[in-house]
């Protein structure tokens, strides 16, 4: 905590340099299979269409010993096989890495295997739900014609013991989901929407059963059989869209369990797990690769990329010493760190940890839906038992006459259009909002969205681009800037990146020397051409920071022989709709504040040109939490938008989270939503369409209730048919999917 | 219409016959890769290496 606290920053990370892999990493995730061929599974980022997947599945199968490689194009994943070493793995993904696609090996016993199981399971019980309502309702209609053209009885016993032979096997295999959960609500003595579904289901099962053996004129298959089929449809496409979500997180596990490089006492490198790692130990980081362990420098001077732990986006220079921090990626030259902590005592891992206590809290959030249900069940059961009382006692029906007539009254309420209320409005909003970039984790995120009434910024990576890019960059005259841009494209410095980038024409030049800390040397006959931080120039503090202090940090030097130094000043600039986002949720009511580990003057010139008026500088992670806790007390309820690996905590700790696709994959597992792209106005498009669906739920509850003050009343009276309750399921269950429907159909607000 | 008692089993077997097909795809990684399945009839070289068995 304290040291998280020392350390943090706001900010993002250059996404490039962040996710760099570390040589030697391919190789760790391989596995020997029985047969003796090495298996390797990787998620191979920047897969668009089925030509890449042809262009990866060539290149790969060209190599003599790859038996076979095999994308998935749903999933974005490689499953490679081959015959040999295990170092082989480094070289095939460098095949895949020289083609534009990130590699990125992972363990696939550490991903949420569950999850894809629970998938298959509820397609399964899908499939038998839909054959078997098909079937039975085939059967329900010829009943229901019988009854007008006359059918015999014995004719229409065979049907029914037909519906009931294909009915009661689907029930028992594809309820199971309900059954599951309503069990589990009734230990933890509460009541979930599953309850009144299992009840409602099992009863209505039991007493067709019982109907059919009397060879009774009603029997209500084709209810039980529908409701479940229409209930496991919206549970599946539920599951389905929140899963492609979730699966673009799990990259987070690529983080952990990396292998780092330990040098023996006798010299020798060894490679090792990173958790494995004992304090003491000799770590050797190789030039770009991450750092996996907590440290001192013992040898050797470069440069750090610490954005994934501190969101500082220029890189800090180190020497011998000198703290650093596992996450951190090497820059320059090769170091060596004697390692204080590794694998669960690293500072990454203390923000994993923290992250991990706030979404607990956050879990405890309950869906409307539930809710409602608590409501709803008991008031439908009481219902059902008065009904039996009443005609039993008070009328002087039999005893089964009445409960005929209270299982009745439980079919009729069985809460089809309630089930389907919540999940059809979050489909279609989910898809919606895919389909704009936007990706929704969180099945609960939408209705706590349209609850937030306080919106908190991150600066670096979300108001802005969190990359530098070059101020006034047609100032300078192209020779200077073809020059130093050619110069810099030798470097991968974000500083050197970005001045590449402002003079894209411009070729890298030959025979340039970059010198750790310092930067770039191009030796010309007329002496050196230098490209570089101030201090390597020794130019006058005082006279460069005049009426300029923000920028300190964000500036390189160009050095001629016989001319005067140029200074290239660099700036994160704010997303391009950033301002116009920031007033349109102000005109919506919205409260907006931005929290920023950054510099004070940093932070209140973005605030300025933002119109943001309440703004913090200099918050480390451990603040932000606090800051959303105070804001919880008054009682607000925070959308926190954040990106970096210290907007983590923040981002499970607040009402509800929202990071760029950019963010560190941290912040993007926390978070309950991820938008993609440059355009902040995804988080207005988010709001709106959560406030909508909220709306839209609310209407379709509002339905729901409607329909059964118009369906009980018949059911209590006891003139319910099979034909009525199916005409009443059907109708008040489509009326709830077309109004949901009509989220699709609303124009963007924000486009 | 005594006809119907041998007609609807029939009519069942064979839905059933196909509910067991489509249990058979699924677990047989038919459905693992759908988007990939589309595009994967376009590619024109047959030199690509055969896929791995489940």
């Amino acid at each position: 905590m304290t040291a998280a606290a020392t350390l943090a920053r706001a900010g993002a990370p250059p996404p490039a340099l962040a996710a760099s892999a570390p040589a030697g990493e391919a190789a760790f995730y391989a596995r020997r299979e029985a047969d003796g061929a090495m298996t390797l599974n990787a998620m191979v980022e920047g897969i668009h269409c089925g030509g890449c997947v042809a262009k990866i599945e060539r290149a790969l199968g060209q190599h003599p010993a790859v038996v076979s490689a095999r994308v998935n194009l749903s999933t974005r994943r490689l499953a490679l096989r081959w015959n040999g070493a295990a170092e082989l793995a480094e070289s095939l993904a460098a095949r895949v890495n020289a083609l534009g696609f990130k590699f990125v090996p992972y363990d696939p016993a550490r991903l949420a295997a569950g999850d894809r199981a629970a998938e298959s399971r509820l397609l399964r019980a899908l499939a038998v739900a839909g054959f078997a309502a098909a079937n039975v309702m085939l059967m329900s209609v010829a009943i229901w014609a019988g009854r007008v053209e006359g059918m015999e009885p014995a004719t229409r016993d065979m049907l029914h013991w037909f519906s009931a032979l294909i009915a009661l096997p689907a029930l028992i295999y594809s309820a199971r989901p309900f059954v599951h959960s309503a069990w589990g609500a009734l230990r933890r003595r509460s009541v979930n929407m599953d309850v009144p579904i299992a009840v409602g289901v099992a009863l209505t099962a039991g007493m067709s059963l019982f109907e059919t053996v009397n060879g009774a004129d009603h029997a209500y298959f084709d209810s039980a059989v529908s409701l479940v089929f229409f209930l496991l449809l919206g549970r599946y496409l539920d599951l389905r869209a929140r899963g492609q979500a979730r699966s673009a997180a799990e990259r987070l596990l690529t983080l952990n369990a990396r292998s780092v490089t330990v040098v023996g006492s006798d010299g020798a490198a060894a490679s090792v797990p990173a958790e494995r790692v004992t304090p003491g130990a000799i770590v050797l980081v190789a030039s770009g690769e991450r750092i996996g362990v907590d440290g001192t420098i013992a040898d050797g001077r470069s440069e750090v990329d610490t954005s994934l732990i501190t969101g500082e986006s220029v890189p800090a220079p180190v020497k011998p010493g000198d703290l650093v921090y596992a996450g951190a990626v090497n820059l320059g030259p090769a170091l060596r760190v004697t390692a204080r902590a590794a694998g669960e005592n690293t500072l990454l891992a203390e923000i994993v940890r923290l992250m991990e206590a706030a979404e607990q809290k956050k879990s405890r959030y309950i869906a409307l839906a539930d809710r409602v249900s608590r409501l709803y069940a008991p008031v439908v059961h009481l219902m059902a038992l008065a009904t039996f009382a009443g005609w039993w006692l008070l009328m002087g029906e039999t005893w089964q006459h009445s409960l005929v007539y209270a299982i009745a009254v439980l079919i009729v309420t069985c809460p089809c259009a309630l089930g389907l209320a919540v999940p059809a409005v979050q489909v279609i909003a989910t898809g919606r909002l895919m389909r704009r970039g936007i990706l929704l984790k969180s099945g609960t995120a939408l209705e706590r969205l349209a609850t937030a009434d306080t919106v908190v910024f991150d600066k670096t990576g979300t108001l802005t681009l969190g990359r530098p890019a070059l101020a006034d960059a047609d100032t300078f005259d192209a020779e200077t800037l073809r020059l130093a841009a050619g110069m810099a494209r030798n470097s991968a410095h974000p500083l050197a990146r970005a001045l590449a980038q402002a003079a894209p024409g411009a070729p890298a030049l030959d025979g340039t020397r970059e010198i750790a800390g310092c930067g770039l040397a191009w030796p010309r006959p007329g002496g050196e051409i230098r490209l570089g931080s101030r201090a390597w120039f020794g130019i006058d503090e005082d006279a460069a920071l005049e009426g300029d202090e923000r920028a300190s940090a964000m500036e390189m030097w160009l050095a001629r022989p016989g001319l005067a130094p140029v200074r290239f000043a660099f700036a994160d600039a704010p997303r391009p709709d950033a301002a116009g986002v920031i007033g349109a949720l102000k005109r919506r009511g919205y409260a907006v504040k931005l929290v920023s580990g950054d510099r004070a003057p940093a932070v209140a010139a973005v605030a300025e040109a933002l119109g943001i008026d309440d703004w913090r500088a200099r918050v480390t992670p451990a603040d932000k939490n606090a800051f959303l806790a105070g804001l919880a007390r008054e009682g607000r309820r925070v959308l926190m938008v954040g990106d970096g690996l210290n907007d983590a905590p923040a981002l499970a700790a607040a009402h509800v989270s929202v990071s760029p696709s950019s963010a560190a994959d941290i912040s993007q597992t926390a978070a309950d939503a991820v938008f993609q792209g440059e355009r902040l106005g995804a988080v207005l498009e988010l709001i709106d369409t959560a406030r909508a669906a909220r709306r839209l739920v609310r209407e379709n509850i509002g339905a729901a209730i409607v329909y059964n003050f118009v369906a009980v009343p018949i059911a209590v009276l006891g003139v319910l048919t099979p034909f009525l309750a199916a005409i009443a399921m059907s109708g008040s269950s489509l009326a709830v999917v077309g109004n949901a429907l009509r989220l699709a159909r609303r124009r963007s607000s924000w486009t | 219409m005594d006809v119907i008692v041998y007609l609807i089993p029939i009519a069942i077997l064979l839905g059933g016959a196909g509910l067991a097909a489509f249990f058979w795809s699924l677990r047989n990684g038919q459905f693992d890769d759908p988007d990939g399945a589309a595009q994967r009839i376009l590619f024109d070289d047959d030199d690509e290496p055969a896929a791995p068995r489940k």
